[in-house]
């Protein structure tokens, strides 16, 4: 009854092209923007900050990243813990080598590191493709949390292989070390967030865009209607790493503070950020933001809820907790192999229809 | 009506009484799951039985009872920030994670929020240097003594040289493993041996190619820097190729009954470093006995009593109650703040009077913790496996380390760390 199109008019090709097309959508994404931006902030504890804002921002972004390759492009990868690591030691690097440089320009040169070595990565993608190829980005994990372990100028030659961020700023406001102000942080990270999603949305509905969804679809039909596959595959697998190397700057500088490669870029992080934009939805950018916060803030809800509504002992809440969610997936996996999200595209469709469906 | 409305107005007094009411609040970063829990349980144990032990005998500390705030890490940074920021707000007193890689994550956090961490014998070795880690406790002793300790045991073992011998280090691949390692080299630079690195990668069940590389290598002794199932599986692959057991000597962190066992047998002389003696046969066992097992109140499963891990869980736990004790007589009162507790750290002091009154005769070393030494002093033992009566024993006394060594790493590695987040003298 009140979302529909009907007297909403498109009089030109832009307007008809627009993300949004329902007045209702877009008020709603910008009263949560909005929310986000301008009231959370002000309400927000270190708890909040530390275990579930950044942690959801970051891993929503590496999860975007990784759905231009995998759900965009059709190249499937596992080595997003790898990409994040080039991007984390990529800006310790330069904030220890740079004491002066502001932070942002800190993370995207780190994107752009981890662009680079994405796209070395991804020469394998020319030849082989599907789980071959997976298997050639496994490598890449392997190797460059290796590298990181072995390599002792990447981590200036401390004695334990620990990186820790000093206190950086951006444009004189403290967004990394230990006396950071967590709506700060906060409105940084989301501002990543926000811009990153944003120039996704606009890429994959551009002509590049569909030159990726034409390489996934049909490699060689695309070719023959002249899709350069090089540059499809090499431009996903650069942009894609770009966003996953400015997450894992963001993990590292903003919201650990300080990493070791083998744990905090572990192959789990690999498979979670894979899960999640499994479970989210494939070639969906919110579809990424849902997986996130179902792999990221599912297991501290139960946990709060075990130990501390329940008082459950904290080791078999644990244990519970990984059964849930574990068996969560599945359900979600048997009822909806297309992800959460396709729950809400039925939902929207069945709103526009509401009350009179035929 | 009248009388609805007071019940209603004393149920919600009583409500929010609760909480106000002032408790000490001691956060329990412990692990309980994943492939660190062997190792994670018994101490997490030990913590919890001495805290409640106090809470039942003494009424608390000074008059305040202790309340333990729970929180699962999994041995897992991550999950071990969000413990810490969900336990901070409820006035914990002090962090001991249990975690070398918490700990590194803690260290500026936690000095920030004026809240200290005790990290026995783990974390930053080089914050034992007090003038540059205000908040940061590692006392009785680091990775570094550790390891000087180890080598001189090993050294007494050879008669006194180690020239032209080869020792292998197999170490867990983390800040955790890597500790020892700059020590290791000069220690080889000065008595003459060489130092042979064998990385073993999270969680560390797969050791073929490590104790393969061992055999091929052949050295005359073998150290280990391990946790968790790592330790049970070295043990087992090194007397799966017959390496000398006496000759492999664990830190006290690869030194619990949890990582012998499951080699049965084979495992019987092999040796670790410990801080504590083993063994039940001290005061504070019988009150544990009376107060918390007999009563039903044993934490966890309650089988872990008296193991080594269990036993440095009570020791643990020890030095906080005695340096909560210290906080509350420097500062007068008994409700103390995290900022008290760390002058309270910063002052504790312990001789073997003091120890025995507590229940705890001829246990572990005595402890004078100052400004600028927060690591205590240094000492180990070195114990032995025996696998028959499945008992471990002291085969040396309470031995230091190589100051000249290991102080001379420490100031290198905190002056490094004090000038890169421009830290001064903390102590002047």
């Amino acid at each position: 009854m009140f979302y529909r199109e009907a007297g909403d008019f498109k009089t030109s090709y832009k307007s008809d092209q627009q993300t949004f097309p329902l007045k209702l959508d877009k008020i709603l994404f910008w009263l949560t923007v909005a929310i986000a931006a301008f009231v959370i902030p002000f309400f927000l504890n270190e708890y909040w900050e530390k275990a579930i804002f950044l942690p959801f921002f970051i891993y929503a972004l590496a999860a975007i990243g990784l759905n231009i390759l995998t759900g965009y492009c059709g190249q499937v990868s596992l080595g997003t813990g790898g990409f994040m690591a080039v991007g984390a030691y990529a800006s310790f690097k330069l904030m220890t080598g740079f004491p002066a440089m502001d932070m942002f320009l800190v993370i995207m040169i780190a994107g752009l590191v981890t662009a680079g070595v994405g796209v070395l990565f991804g020469l394998p993608s020319l030849r082989i493709k599907g789980f071959y190829l997976a298997v050639a980005t496994l490598a890449s994990q392997f190797f460059l949390v290796w590298l990181f372990n072995k390599w002792e100028w990447t981590y200036n030659y401390s004695a334990t292989g620990q990186i820790n961020s000093p206190e950086r700023d951006f444009l004189g406001i403290v967004v990394t070390g230990a006396y950071t102000k967590p709506w700060a942080t906060y409105l940084f990270c989301l501002g990543f967030l926000f811009l990153f999603a944003w120039i996704a949305r606009n890429l994959v509905r551009g002509r590049i865009g569909r030159s990726w969804m034409a390489i996934r679809d049909m490699d060689i039909a695309a070719e023959i209607i002249g899709v350069n596959p090089l540059v499809a595959k090499m431009s996903a697998f650069a942009i894609s790493s770009f966003f996953v190397g400015v997450a894992g700057a963001l993990y590292f500088s903003v919201w650990l503070g300080a990493a070791e490669p083998t744990e905090a870029f572990s192959i789990d992080q690999s498979f979670d950020v894979l899960f999640m934009i499994i479970i989210g939805g494939l070639g969906s950018i919110l579809g990424s933001l849902i997986g996130a916060a179902f792999i990221v803030l599912l297991p501290v809800l139960f946990k709060n809820v075990f130990v501390g509504l329940l008082g459950i002992p904290t080791d078999i809440a644990e244990f519970s907790q990984i059964i849930l969610v574990g068996a969560l997936i599945v359900f979600f996996l048997i009822k909806e192999p297309h992800g959460i999200v396709a729950y809400w595209r039925t939902l929207k469709g069945k709103l526009r229809l509401w009350p009179f469906p035929y | 009506m009248k009388k609805l409305t007071i019940a209603a107005i004393a149920a919600s007094m009583m409500a929010t009484a609760i909480p106000a009411s002032a408790d000490l609040a001691i956060p329990l970063l412990s692990y309980r799951t994943g492939p660190y829990a062997p190792n994670g349980i018994p101490y997490a144990d030990g913590v919890e039985d001495y805290l409640n032990m106090i809470n039942a005998r003494d009424g608390g500390v000074g008059g305040e009872m202790i309340k333990i705030l729970p929180c699962e890490t999994a041995y897992n940074t991550t999950k071990g920030v969000e413990c810490y920021e969900a336990t901070k707000g409820e006035g914990a007193l002090v962090y001991f994670p249990l975690s070398t890689g918490i700990t590194y994550q803690l260290i500026p956090k936690a000095t920030a929020d004026d809240i200290p961490i005790h990290s026995m014998g783990y974390g930053r070795t080089s914050a034992a240097n007090g003038k540059v880690f205000s908040h940061v406790f590692n006392f009785p002793g680091t990775y570094w003594d550790a390891a000087s300790i180890i080598v001189k045991h090993m050294m007494d073992m050879e008669n006194g040289s180690l020239d032209g011998k080869k020792i292998a280090l197999v170490y867990h691949n983390s800040a955790y493993g890597k500790e020892p390692i700059r020590t290791l080299q000069e220690l080889s630079a000065k008595h003459g041996f060489e130092l042979v690195l064998l990385p073993v990668d999270h969680p560390g069940q797969e050791q073929k190619s490590t104790w393969l590389q061992v055999r091929k290598e052949k050295p005359d002794f073998v150290t280990m820097w391990g946790w968790g199932v790592m330790n049970q599986v070295a043990i087992s692959e090194a007397a799966s190729i017959r390496f000398p057991m006496d000759r492999f000597i664990g830190v006290w962190w690869s030194a619990s009954e949890n990582d012998v066992i499951p080699a049965g047998a084979k495992s019987d002389g092999y040796k670790a470093i410990a801080m504590n003696k083993p063994g039940t046969d001290f005061g504070v066992y019988a009150d544990i006995q009376k107060h918390i097992i007999d009563a039903g109140k044993a934490a966890g499963a309650g089988d872990q009593v008296g193991a080594v891990l269990y036993s440095r869980g009570v020791l643990n736990a020890a030095y906080l109650v005695e340096a909560i004790r210290t906080a509350q007589k420097i500062h007068g009162v008994s409700d103390i703040t995290p900022g008290m507790m760390r002058d309270g750290l910063e002052n504790l002091k312990i001789n073997q009077a003091r120890w025995t009154e507590m229940g705890f005769d001829g246990f572990t070393s005595e402890i004078d913790v100052t400004c600028e030494n927060h690591g205590g002093p240094g000492l180990g033992a070195i114990q032995q496996w025996d696998a028959d009566s499945g008992t471990w024993s002291l085969i040396t006394d309470f031995v230091g380390s190589d100051r000249a060594v290991v102080d001379a790493l420490i100031d290198e590695d905190s002056t490094a760390y004090a000038s890169e987040n421009n830290i001064s003298d903390q102590c002047s």
